[in-house]
C-alpha cells in the first residue's frame, strides 16, 4: 500500500499514453457491458411481478396457426387455472401501409369481460373499464402509447386490416398502466369474431392467455394443456408470457451466439490493447527497474508495482466505460422495442461485478509477461538496457 | 525526397510484438464489421436471387406475404388465369399458378425444440412453371397423394425431413419422397406438396394463398400488373417476384444495425490504440528522425513515411479481420422472415463489396490513428531530437 502514490505518479508519467488507453478501455468495456447487461436481461432474468403467473397457449407451428376456440374451456378445466382468455394478435396498418416505425404498436384482440382477470396489475379508473367493456368498437390503449401517439379518451382510431382482412374503427375508451408494458391497443374479441362471420370464416383463436393460481401450479399447467391436445388437429405449446415474448428473439437468428462472439471478440481486443501499452512502458522503464533493484527494492515488490500500475489503468478504464455503459442502456430503454426485456435495461450489480473483475483480470494478464520480465532481469543488464 | 518503404517495413519488423498486437486489434475490429455485413450481404443476395425477372406474385390487398393472404378457386379460374398476356406453358396451359402457402414446424439441427418452414401446396400448373428444379434425388411428389418434395436446404438442415422419412404436419404424416435444388436460394427452404392434399389438412375450404404468374414479355407485365392491380373483383396486390422477396430481406436489417455499431465503437478504441503504437514508434525514433532530418529529409517527407507506417498497420490488420471471417464464407445459416414466420436457409457471403468496405474502414482507422504522431514526428526539432534519450 505504501507504493500507491508511486503507481499512480507511474500511471500518470506518460499523460498522453494513459489518457488513449483509457479512453480505448473505457469504450470497450463500455460495449462489453451494454452487450453483457442485454444477455443478462434475454437469457438471465426473471419475469416481472405480475407476469411470473401468466401463461401463453399457442398453435405449436406458430401464432399465425389458429386453434379452435371451444380449446378455452378445456384449458380453464385444468387444475391450477385460475382464469383464461382468447387473446388474438391482430397487426394490421394504422395510418400508413408502409413499415414505419413511428406508427407501429401492437395491435391485439381480446376478451374483455376477464381481461383485467387476467392482467391484474393493470391500473385503469373503474368507468373507463366499464365503458370498455360495454362498447363492441371500445379499446384500450397503454399509457406509454397514449403519450406516444396522443390518443385520448373519445378519439377515433382507424385500422386497416393485414393478416385479417377486417378493417376496424374503434374508440378509445380507457388508458391503463402497467408496471412492465404499456404500449400496445387492445379491442374486444367480440368485434373481430363479427368481422370473420361476415367473411364466413369458421370462429378461432391465435392464442389462450391464462392466470395460474400459484407459481408452483406453472409446470403442472404447461404438461397438462399441452398433452391434452397433443393429438388434436391443432397440437398445443404453452409457456409463460415470459417465454412466449421471448420466444421471438429466435427470428433474428441465434442471438445468444451473436452476442457471445462479440462480446469475444471485444474482450480480446481490450486484452491487446491493454497488452500492447503495458508492454511499451514496462520497456521503457526497464533501466528504472535496475535502480530500484540498487535500491533494495525485491523482485516481488517490483512485480506488485507493474501490476499495480497496470491494473490501476484498466481500472479507471473500466469505471468510465461502465458509466457510459449505462448511460448506453438508457439510451437503449428508448428505443423501439423488439422484447419487454430491453425496456428495463440497466447494469445489474452481478454484470458490474463481472465486469470489474474482468478488467482487473485483463489488468494483470496483460502485464504479467513483460512485468515478469523486467522484474527478473539483473541488475547489471537493467542498467545496461537500452531501448 | 522520399523515405523509403523499406524503412517502415524493417520497422515493423523490428517491433513484432506491438507491430501484431496492434494490427490484430484493428482486424478484430474490422472482423466484426465484416461478419455482420457478410450475413446480410448473403441474406440478400438469397433474395435477390430468388426472383424470375418475368413473374408476378399475387396477393390479397394489404396482407403483405403469401403467408396472410388469401386467393379463391373461383377468382383464379374466372378473373386470373385466362388474361391476355399469360405466357404459356409447354402443354398449352397458362402459366398461372395457384398456390398455398403455411408453416410447418420441424426440429432441425440448430434448434431441436423445432424450427418452422414454409409448407407450399401447388397445382399441375406450379410443378411445370418450377423448370428451375432439379431432383437431386428421389422424384417429383404424386398428386393425390400424401407426398411433398423438400428443398436441399431442408433435407441437409433437418434431420427428419430426409428422402424416404414421413414428416408430420396438418392432419398427418407425409411421406418425403424427393429432394431438389433450385439456382432460387429461398426456394430451397420449402416443403412442397399437392395443393387439393394440403387445403383439407388446413380446413381452408376453397381459400388458397397467392397466386404466381409468369408474363410473355416486360410490356406484357406491365400490362397485366396494371390490369391485375386495377380489378375491382379481386382487390390484389401485384408484385413482381423480385420486389417481393427484396422486402423480406428486411429481417437482417436490425443484425447489420448492431453489427456496425459495436464496429464503429471497436473502431474509436483501436484507433486509440494505433495511436499509442505510433506514438511509440516516433518516441522511440526520435533520434531517427534528428538523423533523417540532417540527412537533408524534408519535415514532409518524415510526415509521409509515419503516416505510411500507420496505413501499413492497418492494411495488416484488415487483411487479419478478413481472414479471420473468411472460414465464415459460404456457412449455411436461417433467419426467420419477418413476414412469414418461417425459416429461410441462406449461407454467409464476404463479397468484393464487404472486402472493399472492410479494408476501407481499417484505412480509416489507421489513418486517424497515424495523423497526429506523424505530424508529432515532423514537427521535432532537428536539436532536440538528436539530443532525445
Amino acid at each position: 500500500m505504501r507504493f500507491l502514490p508511486l503507481i499512480f505518479k507511474n500511471a500518470l508519467r506518460n499523460r498522453r499514453r494513459s489518457f488513449l488507453t483509457i479512453s480505448s478501455l473505457a469504450l470497450s468495456i463500455c460495449l462489453l457491458g451494454v452487450l453483457t447487461a442485454l444477455y443478462a436481461a434475454l437469457f438471465h432474468s426473471s419475469p416481472p411481478p405480475g407476469q411470473e403467473l401468466r401463461l401463453v397457449t399457442r398453435h405449436k407451428v406458430s401464432i399465425t396457426n389458429v386453434m379452435p376456440t371451444w380449446y378455452k374451456e378445456r384449458i380453464r378445466a385444468v387444475p391450477g387455472v385460475k382464469e383464461v382468455i382468447i387473446w388474438q394478435w391482430f397487426g394490421g396498418w394504422y395510418k400508413t401501409e408502409e413499415r414505419d416505425r413511428q406508427y407501429f404498436f401492437p395491435r391485439m384482440a381480446a376478451e374483455a369481460d376477464r381481461l383485467f382477470a387476467v392482467y391484474p396489475e393493470w391500473e385503469i379508473p373503474e368507468d373507463q373499464k366499464r365503458a370498455f367493456q360495454a362498447d363492441q368498437t371500445g379499446c384500450i390503449v397503454g399509457a406509454d402509447l397514449a403519450k406516444a401517439q396522443g390518443f385520448k379518451i373519445g378519439d377515433r382510431i382507424n385500422i386497416r386490416g393485414s393478416f385479417f382482412p377486417v378493417n376496424l374503427e374503434l374508440t378509445v375508451r380507457g388508458i391503463y398502466h402497467s408496471p412492465h408494458e404499456s404500449d400496445s391497443l387492445w379491442f374486444q374479441f367480440k368485434y373481430l369474431e363479427q368481422g370473420f362471420e361476415s367473411l364466413g370464416w369458421p370462429n378461432f383463436a391465435g392464442t389462450f392467455t391464462m392466470l395460474a393460481e400459484s407459481p408452483e401450479a406453472i409446470p403442472g399447467i404447461i404438461r397438462a394443456v399441452d398433452a391434452m391436445f397433443a393429438n388434436a388437429e391443432a397440437p398445443t405449446k404453452t409457456e409463460t408470457e415470459y417465454a412466449f415474448g421471448l420466444s421471438f428473439l429466435a427470428f433474428l437468428g441465434n442471438v445468444k451466439m451473436i452476442l457471445l462472439s462479440i462480446c469475444g471478440a471485444v474482450t480480446f481486443t481490450i486484452l491487446l490493447v491493454a497488452a500492447n501499452t503495458m508492454a511499451m512502458s514496462v520497456r521503457e522503464r526497464v533501466r528504472e527497474v535496475g535502480v530500484l533493484k540498487t535500491l533494495g527494492f525485491t523482485q516481488e515488490k517490483i512485480l506488485g508495482i507493474l501490476l499495480g500500475e497496470s491494473m490501476a489503468i484498466s481500472l479507471i478504464g473500466a469505471g468510465i466505460g461502465l458509466v457510459m455503459a449505462q448511460g448506453l442502456c438508457v439510451m437503449l430503454r428508448q428505443a423501439p422495442p423488439i422484447v419487454q426485456q430491453t425496456k428495463t435495461l440497466t447494469i445489474e450489480p452481478a454484470v458490474l461485478a463481472i465486469l470489474i473483475g474482468v478488467s482487473l483480470l485483463l489488468g494483470v494478464a496483460s502485464c504479467i509477461v513483460p512485468a515478469w520480465s523486467a522484474a527478473r532481469t539483473s541488475i547489471l543488464d537493467a542498467l545496461r538496457f537500452t531501448d | 525526397m522520399k523515405i523509403p518503404l523499406s524503412y517502415n517495413l524493417r520497422n515493423l519488423a523490428v517491433r513484432r510484438t506491438t507491430t501484431i498486437m496492434t494490427a490484430f486489434g484493428i482486424g478484430l475490429t474490422v472482423a466484426v464489421l465484416a461478419a455482420s455485413m457478410s450475413l446480410t450481404a448473403g441474406l440478400r443476395e438469397a433474395f435477390r436471387a430468388s426472383g424470375h425477372p418475368l413473374q408476378l406474385i399475387l396477393m390479397r390487398e394489404g396482407s403483405g406475404a403469401e403467408l396472410s393472404s388469401q386467393v379463391s378457386r373461383e377468382s383464379f379460374n374466372e378473373v386470373i388465369r385466362y388474361r391476355p398476356g399469360i405466357a404459356k406453358l409447354k402443354s398449352g396451359e397458362p402459366a398461372a399458378s395457384l398456390e398455398l402457402v403455411n408453416t410447418i414446424n420441424l426440429p432441425s439441427k440448430e434448434s431441436p425444440d423445432g424450427m418452422n418452414l414454409t409448407n407450399r401446396g401447388i397445382l399441375p400448373e406450379g410443378v411445370a412453371m418450377r423448370e428451375d428444379f432439379t431432383m437431386v434425388r428421389g422424384r417429383w411428389f404424386e398428386f393425390g397423394k400424401r407426398e411433398v418434395v423438400v428443398g436441399s436446404d431442408v433435407a441437409s438442415r433437418y434431420p427428419d425431413a430426409g428422402l424416404g422419412r414421413t414428416i408430420r404436419f396438418g392432419r398427418g404424416e407425409w411421406l418425403v419422397v424427393g429432394v431438389f435444388d433450385t439456382p432460387f436460394p429461398a426456394r430451397k427452404s420449402e416443403v412442397i406438396g399437392d395443393a387439393n392434399q394440403m387445403l383439407q389438412d388446413f380446413q381452408r375450404g376453397s381459400l388458397f394463398s397467392s397466386v404466381l404468374v409468369r408474363a410473355e414479355d416486360e410490356v406484357a407485365m406491365q400490362a397485366l400488373t396494371n390490369s391485375l392491380s386495377a380489378e375491382q373483383r379481386l382487390q390484389l396486390d401485384v408484385l413482381t417476384e423480385r420486389e417481393y422477396y427484396e422486402r423480406q430481406s428486411s429481417s437482417g436489417n436490425l443484425i447489420q444495425y448492431v453489427g456496425t455499431f459495436v464496429a464503429i465503437i471497436m473502431a474509436v478504441g483501436s484507433m486509440f490504440a494505433a495511436m499509442n503504437t505510433m506514438y511509440a514508434a516516433v518516441a522511440r525514433r526520435s533520434k531517427e528522425i534528428g538523423t533523417l532530418r540532417v540527412l537533408g529529409f524534408s519535415r514532409r517527407s518524415i510526415l509521409t513515411s509515419f503516416f505510411i507506417e500507420s496505413m501499413i498497420l492497418a492494411v495488416l490488420g484488415g487483411v487479419a479481420g478478413l481472414l479471420l471471417v473468411l472460414p465464415l464464407n459460404g456457412l449455411t445459416t436461417g433467419i426467420g422472415a419477418d413476414a412469414t414466420f418461417a425459416e429461410i436457409a441462406f449461407q454467409l457471403r464476404v463479397t468484393p463489396e464487404v472486402a472493399l468496405t472492410s479494408m476501407i474502414f481499417a484505412l480509416i482507422v489507421g489513418a486517424a490513428g497515424g495523423l497526429l504522431p506523424a505530424f508529432g514526428a515532423a514537427r521535432k526539432q532537428i536539436l532536440t531530437a538528436l539530443r532525445d534519450m
